[in-house]
């Protein structure tokens, strides 16, 4: 029997993809609104938890991040490391090539710089050794990008699972040498690496011991944004990303952009762990990366793989993160509490997407169909 | 639009990173006003104290400081500044600067790897006590303002010992072994003087009761490994061991004791809730005292000892209560009378007519207690007629193999 019109129940609303997209600014409004409610959201869970005043725990939360001279840097120190390693997975992600192996690949180039200070740190002249620790950690983690791009471009095997798991590897093979290496013996921590002797650190600039890496960072930003919006390479990664078959059409060597985008990309993340181990903590764990490789690919994606908004998002998320721990320790409550509070902030975040995206279309409200 | 607000990202990136690079030289003045500050502070009220932590309370080792951090402060009415899950790395030096920046006339890490970012630290703010617990450098830094901790817990493990002791006996008067067969089992994290020191303190207290007791070791190469531990354990229980004790923080050991019904003498606290039927005594660290000193220190201008290390006498080593329902008849008088003696200093634990090396009693012996990476023997620690353990620096450096302790295995 065939259904009339005022038989179907029409649904309370139904969310529909917009196709040409809204304006910038109506994009914005919606990404504020929703940081906004997530404010919102996380005052009355603090309120609930702690009975705090809400504007005491935001202004706890901005001191926390930027209330010192010294907050402020190492906020900048953070944010560029966190940058520095969200750059470096970008040129994949253009190619839908799902790297999530960034913290392997830092892991192993922090590896391969420390293993440069402890056993050559004194065999040879300084400006040869930052040559060859810069060639080690880049080359480290390069090999350690290639290998899942190899498997790929030769077998179509799954990158996000392979990437993964050498992760696993790359953390147990620090993990050994931390072992192998560890100071004093027992301790299973390299400590600081050359302590006294300061060999295969990297100059600070001035008294500021974060600058050159924030510097570092900095330049690279501008370089992956002209190289992925600007070069025959990014043109290239793009195209490998929209479709695999347009790219073989136009005569895009697909098997190559793929292998030589992902030593691109290891190769950076291994520019990460060099940073991180000659540049700031002269030693290396298991913890070196900090998490940082997957956190990385959030700022990657909320920023649309652009350069330039990654700036912002990794901002917003080290903010959180430094300011989310300060409220913790001000007003004596467990570390979870802060990862509680940047998570309903990140959910807010990613949500906003969804808005802009989707639009939700009520039923219009005519009398017949509401009653049925 | 899309390009106004490229730039401007760009341009904000810019004008931080430069920005920020503008104000670097203002540090110096502000640490000097510090300084006078410092100076200042006349009574414990106006100490601020700050803590650094490697886990957060789900760890029972920064449980125990941070329970005695909030402890002490609230007997003098302070309020601690407590940073918790500081892994051992840059993030350390960080925490600790930024501890100063809060105005904190006190800082204190409780974990071993920590030691070198506090000494950096140490160095770059002078006005600022730095003090660590279980590191081994401050007496060969040579700086004012950093100071390590400890505590003669092989004073406790000597008690315990002696509990042990006694159960042997009990066990072998009930006829369930000879005195030939009297042997102990000990679970160890690593094979390094802290532990070594613990397990012989314990086989001496044990064997002072005991005179035919026999000891073997068997270490899992971490700190915290449930499994390891516990599989350690059943080891130790398949090869005869009567009764165990253990150097390692997780549950293991106890709880395979429990199951085998094997007496057990714990460590960090009681297990007695989870191990009714085996748990003897624990021996514990009590953080209190050096807290409660090292705020009074500041609070009256006095220099905190460079290396502070205080037992039983002093409350800084503690015995939890006696599981009366496994310990033998007479274990409190017994360890009463021997904490009375160990308090006077006519009994030491490392009595060198007590133990042998080789066969043959010590006269002399170098340790190593200043620290370097290849353990070089660098002082004389025989003096009196006994081991000086924790004398030339807080942390333990006995680290001799004595007769009737077989080790099975080591970890480094």
């Amino acid at each position: 029997m065939a259904k009339t019109e005022k038989q179907k129940q029409e649904p309370l609303f139904h969310i529909v993809k917009r196709i040409i997209g809204i304006p910038t600014w109506q994009a914005w409004l919606i990404r504020i609104a929703s940081v906004a409610a997530a404010l919102l959201v996380c005052a009355v869970v603090t309120v609930m938890l702690t009975g705090e005043n809400p504007l005491n725990v935001y202004k706890t939360m901005i001191e926390g991040a930027i209330g010192t001279e010294r907050r402020i840097w190492n906020l900048m120190q953070n944010v560029a490391m966190l940058l520095c390693v969200s750059l470096a997975v970008t040129p994949a992600f253009r190619m839908r090539f799902w790297n999530i192996g960034a913290e392997g690949q830092v892991l192993i180039g922090g590896l391969a710089t420390a293993s440069c200070m402890i056993l050559l740190g004194n065999r040879l002249p300084t400006p040869l050794l930052f040559v060859v620790m810069f060639a080690a950690s880049l080359i480290a983690g390069a090999v350690w990008g290639l290998i899942p791009a190899f498997f790929k471009a030769q077998w179509n095997t799954n990158e996000t699972l392979f990437t993964l798991m050498m992760n696993y590897i790359a953390i147990q093979i620090v993990s050994y040498f931390s072992y192998i290496w560890s100071n004093p013996k027992g301790s299973g921590a390299i400590g600081v690496i050359n302590l006294n002797t300061q060999v295969g650190w990297l100059p600070t600039i001035g008294s500021q011991k974060y600058l050159l890496n924030i510097l570092v960072v900095a330049a690279l930003t501008v370089f992956m944004f002209i190289y992925l919006r600007f070069s025959k390479h990014g043109y290239e990664i793009a195209v490998v990303g929209e479709s695999e078959n347009t790219a073989r059409y136009i005569g895009i060597n697909v098997r190559r952009v793929i292998i030589r985008t992902m030593l691109f990309s290891g190769a950076l993340c291994g520019l990460a762990g060099l940073l991180l181990v000659s540049g700031t903590d002269h030693t290396i764990s298991r913890a070196t990366a900090g998490g940082r490789g997957f956190t990385a690919i959030m700022v990657s994606w909320l920023a649309k793989f652009n350069p330039l908004y990654m700036i912002l998002t990794s901002f917003i998320l080290v903010f959180l993160q430094k300011g989310a721990s300060e409220i913790s320790t001000q007003f004596g409550l467990n570390d979870a509490f802060s990862e509680i509070i940047t998570g309903i902030i990140i959910f807010f975040i990613i949500g906003s997407e969804f808005f802009i995206n989707y639009s939700i279309r009520f039923r219009e409200s005519k009398k017949g169909v509401q009653a049925k | 639009m899309k390009k106004v607000t490229k730039l401007l990202a760009l341009f904000l990136a810019l004008a931080l990173v430069f920005g920020f690079a503008a104000c670097g030289s203002k540090e110096s003045t502000t640490n000097e006003t510090k300084a006078n500050e410092t100076e200042a502070a006349a009574n414990a009220a106006e100490v601020k104290i700050g803590f650094i932590c490697l886990h957060d309370e789900n760890s029972t080792y920064d449980l125990n400081f941070i329970n005695a951090a909030k402890e002490a402060c609230a007997a003098l009415g302070i309020d601690p500044v407590i940073k918790t899950n500081v892994p051992e790395g840059n993030e350390c030096y960080e925490t600790a600067a930024d501890l100063v920046d809060r105005g904190c006339n006190i800082v204190f890490a409780d974990s071993f790897g920590h030691e070198q970012y506090m000494i950096q630290a140490a160095k770059e703010f002078p006005e600022v006590q730095f003090c660590h617990a279980t590191g081994t450098r401050a007496h060969t830094e040579n700086l004012p303002n950093y100071h390590n901790a400890f505590a003669s817990i092989y004073e406790g493990r000597f008690l315990a010992g002696i509990a042990a002791g006694l159960k042997l006996n009990e066990m072998i008067e009930a006829g369930q072994f000879t005195a030939d067969e009297a042997k102990m089992g000990y679970v160890g994290a690593y094979t390094y003087a802290e532990v070594i020191s613990g397990y012989t303190s314990f086989y001496l207290g044990a064997k002072s009761v005991c005179p035919s007791v026999t000891m073997e070791v068997q270490f899992t190469g971490s700190w915290y490994d449930e499994t390891a531990e516990k599989e350690a354990a059943t080891k130790l229980i398949s090869n005869g061991c009567k009764l165990l004790s253990q150097h390692a923080d997780s549950m293991g050991a106890p709880t395979a004791c429990e199951t085998a019904g094997i007496p057990d003498v714990s460590y960090n606290g009681s297990t007695v809730s989870a191990c009714p039927k085996t748990f003897i005594v624990s021996s514990k660290i009590d953080w209190v005292p050096y807290f409660t000193y090292i705020i009074n220190c500041v609070a009256n201008g006095q220099t905190i000892d460079t290396d502070w290390c205080k037992g039983i006498a002093d409350g800084s080593v503690k015995l939890t209560d006696i599981n009366t329902d496994v310990a033998a008849a007479g274990t409190a008088e017994k360890i009463e009378e021997a904490k009375a003696k160990l308090a006077d200093g006519s009994l030491k634990v490392f009595d060198t007519s007590t133990f042998t090396v080789d066969g043959k009693a010590l006269d002399s012996y170098k340790a190593d207690v200043d620290t370097d990476d290849k353990y070089t023997p660098d002082t004389e620690v025989i003096e009196n007629g006994a081991f000086n353990e924790s004398v030339k620096r807080s942390a333990p450096y006995f680290d001799l193999r004595i007769d009737g302790i077989t080790l099975l295995n080591e970890k480094f």
